[in-house]
């Protein structure tokens, strides 16, 4: 099985159509409700916060028709102060109400919100965690990042933002418009003529705001990329001098998302102004037609005055259409990419019923291993490669860049799955066993490794937190590392800059040495890991682990040929074959390309560069 | 016992599912800082960014007190239309006037609010990408040294998440300018409407501020507290991210998710009582709402059943009533956003006041390219913290045209005066002199332009891999590039990639195998085209073989160039003409092969031995020759 290629189709998402975002706003929607109490809350208090707030023009209007009463010559005063009294009571409760039920529903809607936020960050997580290499491969941190922060955001947010809010706008506007009308339809129908236009401006504005948001975000991302790399290789630009090329790079990546930046504006502006302005034309014509009503005593003026209050209740959840149209829109956008993410398959994964890896008497083979990258559509790196290793022995590699070697070491603990051919531990299929397992038994020093912003105790115990202090000291002697760092003014907790910039190619690989060698493992791999110590100095950790090495396989990648020779067996690489193999002596005798590459390395290179 | 130290793994490991060293994602303190909610001298700072678009500021202040007036003008309208236009009977003749009157107050709303909605919100942008800019290019600027303390996240959260929130600030500050006049504005109104009813409305208020006092200061810290853990949580799923390879090349997977669940937990707590917090205020205010609206309905309702009070009056005040929260509410809201951009402010002011301590000399010369190309250390003494020095006393001379290679062991500083003679770092004591020059007599892009490196790690940049050769040289051609990478022997690769040199390449050049990544950037360094060629361990991760081909190659492209060449492989450098050993810092010898062979010391031992490199020497030698604890 090949892996995913989700930087592609992560992009192809906001082409999704409808139906797709449906089944995404569902998939939500039933997540938010494995919280049901919480949930059926939240909507179960919009309603009833929705009636208080309905309650409350009413009212209004009932107490200006109360002192219109006296008058215009109607009941006597005392009664009407009563029924003011009355109505005052009855309007301090209902805003009472509407607080408290307001309080439980934003309440549970954010805390719905927030377990979701929750469960979702932890499966993201765990998923990135997880993923194969293959993956991370094809897939830019920055992007990565995003999803996990801005998308699972927009996810979050769907619940108060879009759920619930349709359920009070529903409420407010439908119950609203029906209050209104059943008063008076020619004054109702003029109340409610704001409410279509802006209703329909804003969403189809929030929409393409929603198209620009994108477009933004992208150029955006652009923009982070061009940051972050330009940060993350300070050296480099500091060593061409090529700040004014950084600059002008960041001008370009700046000045398209400005641009666009402005554009948003542009069309958010044009929409809120012109909603208010529809709204306030509608309050007038009600003001105007109301008022002549009132005139001709058609009407009272508590019933306009009830009329405009319901006009001001409205306009705030008439503009929040907009935004419920966009709440919508992002969670279904980001909702896919989430999930895209959340859905993948990981290509690496344990069958059901996987045994633990046995080690016993340690053989791992290769037998006729192929190999290629999923990711471009490429000849095979590896070619039917076959070799042995016994407990006890070490395996030398050598070759030109890009034949092989690091590939053929993250093969053995499943990094990546062979294209063809098997490798066995012991005689079983390493895909056949637990991962967990296999990659216990299997530690790779790795070409590039990856520090971390921690204490250097932490970091050689990173493998195995649970160590003992005495053991990581050891391990930390056997990579020559410890007398260094007995030399620093906070030792073994002195703080590692992100990738270990404050310490010297050397010491980095020590220190990846040191991390590996707390790991005990059957099999170890060391991946052109003392490119950048002196021989000296490897002489001594070699030595040091000589004392490990019978109980474990060794495999060390090298171009200095001193770094092998004392291999049991040297494989020379080539464009993923196998092409010389033998003892030193062997391969010397055979006089081929490890010959060639140590008489450059022992007698002086003349011939050859005058050759 | 120390023998089962080592084979068998403790087996506490599963009781306690925390391990006592294991972290995820690093905590970093300082973010967390609160500011003041009002900082003058952050206002100052952030001021200058805004004072070149200050005529659309005060245009946008002018445009929300209009917007504000109109605002309070429309319950007063409407108020005259009840009392005058629309009296039973008596015609109607003042409502037309009335209805004009609201006419031109909801124009001069409509253009009010757009005019203050555009310029606020083009304004803010352009602040915003303004503070960026100016950032950024700073960066370019400040020393190294800094740039090694601090995480490129961290610097990206300042580049990104506190540059949006001055933005906010921005738009917000505007706003709570209008917030402001409309609340004193309903005073005055109400007041001036009615002076006893409208003191009656405002009883409400004292209880509101009373309330306010103790909600306050619990309420902030835990919209902190909220803030700070997702950061956290944040950082660590960033570094899970970065250094996925590692994790799972370390089975560290089961133990980070229990970690990341503590923290995204105790993110989910805080959350959830700052939105206790920020929610219990809402029915307060609702109930003091309701209150004053029923004071207003009692007390004034009585007025107007006593013809006392124009009916219109007391429909006016219900309205501003209901106004009347509004604005303590969102300026509520605004509070705490001023508060988190004070405290952006005060990170990027730090950033932007990051001093610059290698800067060109006033007098400072440009470095031509017809210089001689020759490097010279004086005493050099040099130390990242000065109390440790990683050089101590340094001298030698590469004269115009040598290669000279400097070998040790690890640590010994050879990295370190790579970055001394592109004046990364400043001597402390001593002087280093390019083409006769002191570095520190020179512009630094000129300098940069005639000396071209090939640093120890190799970085890429996401793009093609034509891009990547040319890197600034935008000038440089296709053949150019082309020929640079023959000369490393690239090309072979480069050519079976699906895209040939239009290949883009992954995030740091990730689906390049190492040694194909360092043939990249040694191709970079060639098209640079430069009068000094500085090689860090250059061909460390590249075979032997492949090397000689290079070093065929250069041979005529580095005609009349100067080198300088680090390595660990002797055989890399044995062809150097001369042939610098440091040790801890010192130089313990120096010249070319001959020279250091009658010297005896080291290196001719060393030789005499016919060893390929330091290998398999007796332990004295190695002892003599070893690293004491660098620092
Ligand atoms: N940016 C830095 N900040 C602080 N200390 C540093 C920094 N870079 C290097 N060091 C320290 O300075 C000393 C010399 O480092 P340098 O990189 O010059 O060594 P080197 O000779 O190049 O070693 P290697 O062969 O391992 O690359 C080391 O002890 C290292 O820890
Ligand atoms: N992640 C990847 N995606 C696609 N192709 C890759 C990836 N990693 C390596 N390759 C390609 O696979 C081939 C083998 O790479 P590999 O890293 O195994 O080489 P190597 O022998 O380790 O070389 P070096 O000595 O330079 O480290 C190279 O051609 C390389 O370009
Ligand atoms: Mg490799
Ligand atoms: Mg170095």
């Amino acid at each position: 099985m090949r892996a995913a290629r989700p930087s592609a189709s992560l992009a192809l998402v906001k082409a999704a159509g409808w139906g797709k975002g449906f089944s995404i706003l569902t998939r939500i929607t039933v997540m938010a409700f494995r919280h049901p109490w919480q949930a059926s809350l939240a909507i179960g208090a919009t309603l009833v916060a929705s009636a208080f707030q309905l309650a409350i023009p009413r009212l209004l209007g009932q107490a200006v028709d109360s002192t219109q009463g006296v008058l215009s010559g109607g009941s006597e005063g005392q009664a009407a102060q009563d029924a003011l009294l009355t109505t005052a009571l009855l309007l301090l409760g209902a805003s009472v109400m509407r607080g408290l039920f307001t309080l439980v529903q934003n309440y549970f809607s954010e805390a719905v919100g927030h377990h979701l936020g929750y469960r979702l960050r932890l499966a993201c997580y765990e998923k990135i965690q997880r993923l194969s290499f293959s993956f991370h491969d094809s897939m830019h941190s920055g992007d990565l990042i995003t999803v996990g922060l801005l998308d699972l955001e927009g996810v979050r947010m769907y619940f108060s933002t879009a759920l619930v809010r349709m359920v009070l706008l529903t409420v407010l506007i439908g119950m609203g418009a029906y209050l209104l009308l059943s008063t008076d339809l020619l004054l109702g129908l003029l109340a409610l003529s704001f409410v279509p236009f802006v209703g329909w401006r804003s969403s189809v504005t929030q929409l393409r705001l929603r198209a620009t948001w994108l477009e933004l975000q992208e150029r955006l991302s652009v923009l982070t990329r061009v940051m972050e790399e330009n940060l993350g290789g300070i050296r480099v630009v500091r060593a061409f001098a090529a700040q004014e090329h950084e600059l002008a790079k960041f001008e370009t990546a700046s000045q398209s998302a400005v641009e666009l930046a402005h554009q948003r504006v542009g069309i958010r502006v044009a929409n809120t102004s012109a909603m208010t302005f529809s709204f306030f034309v509608a309050m007038g014509l009600v003001l105007w037609v109301g008022g002549t009503k009132v005139m001709s005593g058609e009407m009272t003026v508590g019933t306009l005055t009830s009329f405009l209050t319901f006009m001001t209740i409205l306009q705030m959840p008439v503009r929040q259409l907009g935004l419920m149209v966009n709440a919508f829109a992002r969670a279904s956008t980001c909702g896919a990419r989430l999930f895209e993410l959340l859905d993948l398959d990981i290509a690496i994964k344990d069958d059901a019923a996987a045994p633990e890896l046995k080690v016993t008497e340690g053989t791992l083979r290769f037998e006729n291993v192929r190999f290629a990258y999923p990711a471009a559509d490429r000849e095979d790196v590896l070619v039917d490669l076959t070799f042995e290793a016994r407990r006890g022995e070490t395996i030398g590699i050598v070759g030109p860049p890009g034949s092989g070697k690091s590939t053929l070491a993250h093969l053995i603990p499943r990094f990546y799955d062979v294209t063809g051919g098997r490798i066995t531990l012991d005689g079983q299929d390493i895909r056949k066993v637990r991962l967990q397992s296999l990659r216990r038994s299997v530690a790779v020093v790795q070409q590039d490794s990856f520090l971390f912003t921690t204490t250097i105790e932490n970091n050689i115990a990173y493998g195995d937190p649970w160590a003992k202090e005495a053991h990581i000291e050891r391990a930390s002697e056997s990579a020559q590392l410890h007398n260094y760092v007995l030399g620093l003014p906070s030792g073994y907790d002195t703080v590692v800059g992100e990738r270990g910039v404050s310490l010297s190619g050397g010491q980095r690989q020590r220190l990846s040495i040191a991390r590996a060698l707390m790991l005990r493992p059957a099999v170890m791999v060391f991946d052109d890991s003392t490119a950048a110590i002196d021989a000296g100095t490897e002489q001594r950790i070699r030595s040091a682990m000589r004392r490990y090495a019978a109980d474990r396989i060794t495999i060390v990648v090298a171009h200095r040929l001193s770094s092998l020779m004392n291999a049991d067996r040297i494989l020379f690489l080539e464009a993923g074959r196998i092409v010389e193999s033998g003892t030193h002596a062997e391969l010397l005798a055979l006089g081929g390309r490890y010959k060639a590459l140590y008489d450059l390395q022992v007698r002086p290179g003349d011939e050859a560069l005058s050759a | 016992m120390t023998e089962q130290l080592e084979t068998t793994r403790d087996d506490s490991r599963d009781e306690e599912r925390r391990p006592p060293r294991a972290v995820v994602g690093s905590h970093r303190i300082e973010e967390e800082i609160f500011g003041k909610v009002f900082d003058t001298n952050i206002i100052r700072r952030i001021w200058a960014f805004v004072e070149p678009y200050r005529r659309k500021i005060y245009g946008a202040v002018a445009a929300v007190l209009a917007f504000t007036a109109m605002q309070l003008a429309i319950p007063l309208i409407i108020r005259y239309a009840i009392d005058h236009g629309m009296k039973p009977g008596t015609g109607g003749h003042a409502l037309p006037y009335i209805m004009a009157a609201f006419l031109v107050a909801i124009l001069v709303n409509f253009a009010a609010s757009y005019l203050q909605e555009t310029l606020v919100g083009s304004v803010a942008e352009d602040v915003l990408f303004d503070i960026r800019r100016a950032m950024f290019a700073h960066l370019q600027r400040v020393s190294l040294s800094w740039m090694d303390k601090t995480e490129v996240g961290r610097l990206m959260s300042r580049l990104q998440g506190d540059v949006n929130s001055m933005q906010e600030f921005l738009e917000t500050s505007v706003l709570s300018v209008g917030d402001i006049t409309l609340l004193f504005g309903i005073i005055v109104v109400m007041l001036t409407l009615d002076f006893k009813l409208g003191l009656l409305t405002l009883s409400a208020l004292p209880v509101l501020f009373v309330v306010r006092l103790f909600w306050l200061p619990r309420a902030r810290k835990s919209f902190m507290a909220a803030h700070e853990t997702n950061s956290i949580a944040n950082g660590a799923l960033a570094e899970a991210i970065h250094g996925v390879r590692a994790v799972q090349g370390m089975e560290r997977q089961s133990v980070n998710f229990t970690l990341f669940d503590d923290k995204v937990r105790a993110n989910l707590k805080t959350h959830l009582t700052a939105a206790r917090y920020a929610q219990v205020m809402v029915p307060i205010v609702d109930s003091l709402t309701g209150l004053a609206m029923a004071l207003v309905i009692v007390v004034g309702g009585a007025r107007v059943l006593n013809q006392a009070l124009d009916v219109g009056v007391m429909v006016a005040f219900l309205f501003y009533i209901q106004r009347f929260f509004d604005p303590i509410r969102s300026l509520t809201l605004q509070y705490s956003v001023m508060q988190r951009a004070m405290a952006s402010g005060q990170r990027l002011t730090e950033v932007l006041d990051v001093p610059v301590d290698i800067s060109d000399a006033p007098d400072a010369k440009t470095l031509s390219a017809d210089m001689d190309g020759s490097v010279e250390f004086r005493d050099v003494v040099f130390g990242y913290n000065p109390r440790h020095p990683v050089l101590k006393q340094v001298s030698f001379r590469v004269n115009p045209g040598e290669t000279v290679a400097l070998v040790g062991p690890t640590g010994s500083g050879k990295s370190s005066c790579m970055s001394l003679i592109h004046r990364f770092y400043d001597v402390q004591q001593g002087s280093v002199l390019v083409g006769g020059h002191d570095v520190r007599d020179l512009t630094q892009d000129s300098l940069g332009r005639q000396i071209a490196m090939v640093l120890q790690e190799p970085f890429l940049f996401t793009g093609t891999v034509l891009d990547n050769i040319r890197y600034h040289k935008t000038d440089a051609t296709r053949d150019d590039v082309m020929r640079a990478a023959q000369a490393v022997g690239a090309h072979d690769f480069i050519m079976r990639m699906p895209d040939g040199y239009d290949s883009v390449l992954g995030q740091r050049g990730g689906n390049l195998s190492l040694g194909q990544r360092q043939l990249i950037s040694f191709a970079r360094a060639l098209v640079a085209d430069a009068k000094i060629l500085v090689l860090d361990e250059a061909t460390a991760n590249i075979d032997s073989y492949t090397e000689m081909l290079i070093q065929k190659a250069l041979v005529k492209l580095l005609e009349g160039r100067t080198g300088l060449v680090i390595a660990h492989r002797l055989a890399t450098i044995r062809e150097a003409d001369r042939i610098i050993v440091l040790q801890n810092g010192e130089l313990v010898e120096s010249g070319n092969h001959q020279e250091l062979m009658k010297n005896e010391k080291l290196y001719a031992k060393l030789y005499d031995l016919n060893y390929s490199s330091f290998d398999d020497i007796p332990e004295d030698v190695i002892d003599d020759a070893m690293t004491r604890p660098a620092t």
